[in-house]
């Protein structure tokens, strides 16, 4: 196949697209003109040059007219250019022979006066022939796609994402940073709006990946570094040390047991600090793996997290001969290699502090909302009961919406959960209570937006909790009550509720590391912090990233089921990757000559993909071709015009400018 | 100087003006023919030696336009372009060009009638500022 530095013989071929065209454009005269420029050997006017016999026409043509160079001037290029590349190629030529002028959308749909109209689809088709002729073959690149996955974070979405794809038969790495996996719907209680009990449904999906032999699960693990490209990721994972030898843990919890703290004295932060744990300890009942920690910060053996050995080491002796215990152990560094990756590193709830005036860590009756998931649940530190800080049992309970979101001057955007539990809240609380519990439910609007909530947000007002339109302006503490005041704005009125208990529904917020975690995958944010996706209709679950995909709440708040359809989403995504078994790395990329490279270096800093390295040998910029996706950043500002954009090299677009106006000089404007 | 029609050529990005374009042709709203668009996938690949060439070969008026700020298909091409553009408005003047006749605007995909409405402004421009300087000056 010829690589384009032969002579030029281009085919032109002019669509009418029935009235659409000829009806503005003088068709006919256009390829009269045509006909007399450099390097045109066929120049034709067709009805519809998209259709079958449109395309075979091409297709004769270049092998009857030996054309080396099409141009098509029709609709516009985002419609059929595929359509003619292709016609292109199956005439025998390199599909990158081809360019389109777009003469519908941007001329007989836009403009009326017909002969003005004709004259620039005359100027616009000169363009496309000179252009054309110094077009350059370009080969498509394949690369073979790792079957491996790697997912980040154990959270509900992780964990669908992970056993989706590990019962397809893929090799799955979950790699999870706290030492178990679960995330945030471990802590919960039930689950909205059908008061399932969130650990019942979610302790099996654990399990099985803990079990699943295509699942490597690495918890209290934290990715440091990705390297590669979509197919062909090198990922390090840094493994902290638990001071525990995972294969031989049995989670029998002897240790915890015989540790020599006899009482849990330090705050646990599974129940949010409500409960006590040792320094040795397992996060929770249905932890997944079932394997003890010792946390460096409070063991007797260690000295701010430094080993001293000076503790008597009752537990080393309660693990006897399974010997699980190693106070040596050491920050473990992994490296794999996966083709694609999910990030599913969930969120953080709000800080409910920054807003002063709910005194929440002044008045100790004030909770936030995970805290009290905790403190309905049966298995947290209350065993389920309703029981204050100060050893009280709550009659009047006020629950107030939209604490850090909703809020310009804290998060603008929705929280979209925090209705939901809201009403669940009411609903628990008159469950654990008793009928006679009084709860008061502070709201902006109520969002039950999804399957079964309307009906839900009923049930709750027939169990008669309060609504009260309008959020509290403040709460204060009054002789050991705590008086919520505010204005509600259905009635008008001014009021001011004492109860015994506040419930602040927190905001959902991107994690504190977000960017720095974002950087490593290439994945950037929106304005709000969340990841952000590739288009935010037809594109949800894609980053700019190829091969990156997201789920579940690190891209926006959600709840349960919507995080994991959307895990669901990224777990096809991916399968359908390693299915195809190859990406096409698209040729209209970035090259640099090395031959005029002055090694300057700026193109490095403008690449947004960190696709361009340094040769230190040569003294030349390289681009990796997997990583560049044809922006032309580098191309645009390269002060010696080393670096060009294929397809859209400078002498190409010059060639088009000089065909635009060499066309205003033949025929005027 | 009574039917002087000034030549526009519009660099626009693939991703966001260029769809704009194809909406305002859709929607059949009209602007003056004699604007002339040349695609290239991002304002970021720009290379300020187009714009000059453009205009020494006589366009009346010069358009940049891509995706609006953060919504660059390759992150941020558009904010390379913004300073580009913003040199190159520097320079102009040293070729007997006024900087007027160069503008550099952000038109997002689903935005076809700012397209039409920015064209057709740019093109009153030009005409108000008549003939090109370059062309007038007879460096062609
Ligand atoms: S893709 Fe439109 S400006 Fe970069």
């Amino acid at each position: 196949m010829n690589n384009g530095h032969d002579q030029p013989r281009i085919g032109v071929y002019i669509c009418h697209c029935g009235h659409n065209i000829a009806g503005t454009i003088d068709v006919a005269a256009v390829a009269k003109y045509v006909e007399g420029l450099p390097g045109v050997v066929v120049s034709r006017d067709y009805k519809y040059m998209c259709s079958e016999p449109g395309q075979e026409l091409i297709q004769w043509d270049i092998k009857g007219h030996k054309l080396n160079r099409i141009v098509v001037a029709s609709c516009s290029p985002l419609l059929h250019e595929h359509t003619f590349r292709n016609a292109t190629e199956k005439g025998g030529i390199n599909p990158f022979f081809f360019q389109m002028v777009n003469i519908r959308e941007h001329n007989s749909w836009v403009h009326t006066d017909r002969a003005a109209a004709t004259q620039k689809a005359k100027a616009q088709i000169h363009g496309a022939v000179r252009r054309v002729a110094g077009h350059r073959a370009l080969e498509t690149k394949k690369v073979a796609i790792h079957p491996d996955v790697l997912v980040v974070g154990g959270g509900i979405a992780g964990i669908h994402a992970a056993v989706t794809m590990a019962n397809a038969g893929k090799k799955v790495y979950l790699v999870e940073r706290e030492p178990s996996i679960g995330g945030h719907m471990a802590k919960f209680d039930k689950t909205f709006p059908t008061l399932d009990c969130a650990a019942c449904i979610l302790t099996p999906k654990m399990s099985s990946v803990g079990n699943h032999p295509n699942i490597t699960l690495w918890t209290y693990s934290e990715v440091a570094k990705v390297d590669g490209f979509v197919g062909n990721y090198k990922v390090t994972v840094k493994r902290k040390p638990r001071y525990i030898i995972e294969d031989l843990c049995i989670g029998c919890q002897e240790c915890i047991t015989n540790c020599v703290y006899k009482e849990a004295k330090f705050p646990d932060e599974f129940n949010e600090g409500l409960g006590k744990r040792k320094p040795v300890y397992i996060p929770f009942a249905q932890a997944t793996p079932q394997v003890v920690l010792i946390d460096p910060e409070l063991c007797l053996n260690f000295k701010r997290g430094v080993l001293t050995d000076k503790c008597k080491k009752t537990c080393v002796e309660a693990c006897a001969d399974r010997k699980a215990i190693d106070f040596q152990q050491q920050e473990e560094i992994k490296e794999i290699q996966v083709g694609t990756v999910i990030v599913a590193t969930g969120f953080k709830t709000f800080d409910a502090k920054r807003v002063p005036y709910y005194g929440y860590g002044k008045y100790q009756n004030v909770y936030t909302s995970l805290e009290v998931e905790r403190l309905v649940n049966a298995s947290g530190p209350t065993g389920g009961e309703v029981i204050l800080r100060d050893g009280k049992k709550p009659q009047t309970v006020a629950i107030v919406h939209c604490v850090g979101s909703r809020d310009v001057n804290y998060h603008e955007y929705c929280s979209r959960v925090c209705c939901m539990y809201a009403l669940k809240y009411g609903h628990l609380i008159h469950d654990k209570i008793g009928p006679e519990a009084v709860i008061h439910d502070f709201y902006i609007d109520l969002r039950c937006f999804g399957k079964g909530y309307e009906e839900f947000y009923r049930r709750c007002q027939e169990e008669g909790v309060h609504f009260i339109r309008g959020k509290p302006a403040q709460i204060e503490c009054r002789e050991g009550k705590l008086v919520l005041v505010g204005e509600d704005t259905l009635l008008g009125r001014l009021y001011r509720i004492p109860v015994d208990m506040v419930v602040l529904c927190a905001a959902m917020q991107a994690r504190k590391d977000a960017e720095e975690v974002g950087r490593i995958f290439g994945v950037s944010r929106s304005r709000d912090g969340f990841f952000l996706e590739e288009h935010p209709k037809l594109a949800p679950l894609s980053t700019a990233t190829d091969g990156v995909f997201l789920a579940g709440t690190c891209q926006a708040p959600r709840d349960v089921p919507d995080a994991v359809a959307q895990a669901s989403g990224a777990a096809a995504k991916v399968l359908s990757l390693i299915v195809r078994g190859r990406v096409e790395i698209e040729p209209t990329i970035s090259w640099i000559d090395p031959d005029i490279c002055a090694g300057c270096q700026v193109c490095l800093g403008l690449c947004a993909y960190s696709a361009i390295s340094f040769d230190e040998r040569r003294k030349v910029s390289v681009v990796n071709e997997a990583l560049c996706k044809g922006c032309g950043s580098c191309s645009g500002f390269c002060p010696s015009g080393a670096a060009r954009s294929r397809h859209f090299d400078n002498r190409q677009i010059f060639s088009e400018i000089d065909g635009l106006f060499d066309a205003i000089h033949a025929v005027g404007r | 100087m009574q039917d002087f029609e000034p030549t526009v050529i519009a660099f626009v990005c693939n991703w966001c003006t260029y769809t704009a374009a194809d909406l305002a042709g859709t929607a059949r709203l009209v602007y003056a023919p004699s604007v002339r668009l040349i695609r290239i996938m991002c304002t970021g690949m720009l290379d300020a030696k187009y714009v000059i060439k453009a205009f020494l070969e006589g366009a009346e008026a010069v358009l940049v336009s891509g995706c609006r700020p953060g919504d660059c298909h390759y992150l941020n091409g558009n904010y390379k372009a913004r300073r580009r553009v913003k040199l190159l408005k520097e320079i102009l003047p040293h070729f007997g060009i006024v900087p007027e006749r160069l503008k550099l605007t952000w038109i997002g995909a689903s935005d076809g009638i700012e397209f039409a409405e920015t064209v057709t402004r740019l093109a009153e421009t030009a005409r108000r500022l008549g003939p090109s300087e370059a062309r007038r000056a007879m460096i062609l």
